[in-house]
């Protein structure tokens, strides 16, 4: 095995534009892949106008000022935004496809907002403008802008019940409020009361302003207790639900992490399956095959050389790969061996697996292309996310990943990283039966082989 | 099928007794059997279909017999396929290196010095086989074939992607091969080059072995009288009803 090892070397060392595409294409995708699965979604451009003159966004209510033009730069964290001079130009800037969306903010929502904080009557409204021609993209901007303006809505029913509950506080408790310039002394209904009381206990018991006196006492008490729930209760209001987060799967491999080991496996998967299915099918299209099984090397030493060949060199090269990587994003280097032993295991069944679609194919450029269709799907179909789609089409995803190595490779090698569910052992052992099982494929394929 | 080594009193080169081959229900080869000796240059003939190359793979060993017996073990004997079965990313020497390694031929750089040497290539032992001429390819094939130094060489269809010089040099070269005491046994559909430089004949047709001996005694059997042993061999068929 040995001396055909070296041969397979020195035939790839003479084919170096081969060796070079098959070394940087696959990262070249690996990388696009870990880049987009690791990147935030972008900013969507989205033409703005705000229809409400310089300085006339503030919202009058009680005793504070709401300013809703604060609120546009908690909207501008989810668009990317033209600010644009009319709504004409706006829906100019969707024609054209220079913004996908236009978000026009009409002149007359502060004073709607006003009606509705202070009459409880007023329909404040925005205008969005979807450009329809990729339903997508359309998706993608309706959801990005209507998430943002809900909670830009929150903030400001936040804002609102803060200003009501600290002018109810004044109006139990007392305090200074500033109007119109001016600071104004409040008395606050507690206080008054203990006035109230104290006049009642000076006056004679006979006194008529007595009884009326007490009446005013009973009706603070009662204010008093009502007004003193009714803050709390509006606070509760102002953040109906505080979500308290637990993971019941225990820690989960960071996005970081997942995204370099999905763009190491994709590599793997790539050199491994293209070579050893090429390097198999070219003994037969040099015509070699056989005159080696007529006794030099049996078919299953043949393939084992193949497989150790394609596993050993994709091994070797995404371990380099994990390094580099590395060095950008956290991984973890205490468990280096077992980077190495996922790779491994991971090369071994790849390399199983290319063995076989070598057989089956037997001509060089088949067997290239096979491995190359059936590549693709197994490493997307191995990434669909269990919730993305329905029970039964995700056991039927669910069979097919596990009939190919791609997903257990990438558990073993996202445990190697970072030591999170689920563990390595049984994933390598998955591994080492779909070589064995691979392996036997390929040894019957060779059967039509020669 | 069952090998089994020439002893003294049997001095073929390579014997071959009752050798069946079936696919599925259809017979390739039916009972045929014949013996060699050292330095015969025996050729295969017979029309397409005939099972030439069936037999030249049961001997090799690439295809398992169904029934018979053959005295040498394939790995014994040096196969020379139709198209050159090397790799041409490799250099003529390292072709040659690699088959005497794989053939565990004890000083394999000596084999190949000797191989580059028969084969009149020793000046270019490090270029790459695919920049050869297909001439040469052939000529690196059957080195890589006789690397081992085999008792008996068996080629398949040899000259046929040949053009008249290089088919005269390769004749030559087998020649001097058999000189050596090399038994040679080649398949081909050119009765022209049997005639030339074959010592015996086995005519094959549908698996059966119909004709063993020499080109004259081919000849004879149909009566004489005709022309050349193309001639012959047609007229040979014709009689038996192909």
């Amino acid at each position: 095995m040995r001396w055909l090892l070296v041969k397979d070397l020195q035939i790839l060392r003479r084919s170096p534009l081969l060796v070079g595409l098959l070394v940087v294409y696959p990262i070249a995708l690996a990388l696009m892949i870990g880049f987009a699965l690791s990147s935030p979604p972008g900013k969507p451009r989205v033409a703005f106008y705000s229809e409400v003159p310089p300085g006339k966004g503030k919202i009058n209510f009680g005793s504070q000022q709401i300013n809703i033009s604060n609120y546009a730069k908690d909207l501008f964290q989810s668009i990317q935004p033209i600010k644009v001079n009319s709504r004409n130009e706006a829906i100019a800037k969707v024609r054209n496809g220079e913004a996908l969306a236009a978000l026009i903010v009409p002149s007359d929502i502060p004073s709607e907002i006003q009606n509705l904080v202070q009459n409880g009557v007023g329909n404040p409204t925005v205008e969005l403008i979807l450009n329809s021609k990729d339903p997508i993209e359309r998706q993608f901007v309706d959801q990005a802008i209507k998430a943002r303006l809900n909670d830009v809505e929150q903030a400001v029913s936040k804002q609102v019940l803060h200003v009501a509950i600290s002018d109810l506080q004044q109006v139990l408790n007392g305090g200074t409020i500033n109007i119109l310039g001016q600071n104004v002394n409040l008395l606050g209904l507690r206080n008054s009361r203990t006035i109230v009381q104290g006049a009642v206990a000076s006056l004679p018991k006979s006194s008529p302003v007595r009884a009326a006196l007490e009446q005013v006492v009973v009706f603070a008490n009662l204010a008093i207790e009502g007004l003193g729930f009714a803050s709390p209760v509006l606070g509760s209001i102002g953040t109906p639900l505080t979500v308290d987060q637990t993971e019941l799967a225990g820690a989960t491999t960071p996005t970081n992490t997942y995204a370099a080991a999905i763009a190491v496996i994709v590599s793997l998967m790539f050199v491994t399956v293209l070579l050893a299915a090429g390097m198999l099918a070219l003994e037969r299209s040099e015509n070699a095959y056989s005159r080696l099984v007529r006794g030099l090397v049996s078919p299953v030493k043949l393939l084992s050389e193949k497989v150790t060949l394609s596993a050993g060199c994709a091994a070797a090269l995404t371990l380099l790969m994990a390094i580099v990587v590395a060095l950008f994003i956290h991984l973890d280097w205490a468990r280096f061996p077992l980077w190495i032993l996922a790779l491994a295991f991971g090369g071994l069944a790849f390399g199983a697996l290319g063995v076989a679609i070598g057989g089956v194919a037997r001509e060089v450029s088949a067997a290239s292309l096979l491995a190359f269709l059936l590549s693709l799907p197994i490493a997307f179909i191995a990434l669909v996310p269990a919730t993305a789609v329905s029970g039964a089409l995700k056991t039927v995803l669910d069979v097919i990943s596990f009939v190919f190595p791609f997903k257990p490779a990438l558990q073993a090698l996202g445990n190697a990283f970072s030591g999170t569910a689920p563990g390595i052992g049984w994933p390598l052992v998955h591994l080492v039966l779909l070589t064995i099982a691979f392996g036997a494929l390929a040894r019957v394929a060779l059967r039509r082989f020669a | 099928m069952s090998t089994t080594a020439p002893t003294g009193r049997n001095r073929a080169s390579l014997a071959v007794r009752e050798l069946t081959k079936r696919f599925g229900s259809r017979a390739a080869l039916q009972n045929v059997s014949f013996e060699l000796h050292a330095g015969q240059v025996v050729g295969i003939i017979g029309p397409n279909g005939a099972g030439k190359t069936t037999l030249l793979s049961i001997l090799a060993g690439i295809l398992p017999a169904t029934e018979g017996e053959v005295t040498r073990s394939a790995s014994a004997l040096g196969w020379v396929p139709q198209q050159p079965a090397l790799y041409r990313k490799l250099s003529v020497a390292e072709n040659l290196r690699l088959f005497a390694r794989l053939e565990k031929v004890e000083d394999p750089e000596s084999a190949v010095e000797r191989m580059l040497a028969q084969t009149g290539l020793a000046d270019r032992g490090d270029e790459e086989v695919g920049k050869l001429s297909g001439g040469n390819q052939q000529r690196v094939n059957i080195a890589i074939g006789l690397v081992c130094e085999p008792p008996a060489l068996l080629l398949d269809e040899p000259s046929a992607s040949l053009d008249p010089r290089q088919r005269e040099r390769l004749w030559e070269f087998i020649g001097g091969l058999a000189h050596r005491g090399t038994t040679v046994v080649f398949s081909t559909h050119n009765v022209a080059e049997v005639e030339r430089y074959a010592d015996r004949i086995l005519v094959l047709v549908d698996g059966e072995l119909l004709f063993t001996g020499t080109p004259a005694e081919l000849e004879q059997a149909v009566g004489g009288g005709t022309r050349d042993l193309e001639a012959a061999f047609v007229h040979f068929l014709h009689e038996r009803g192909h």
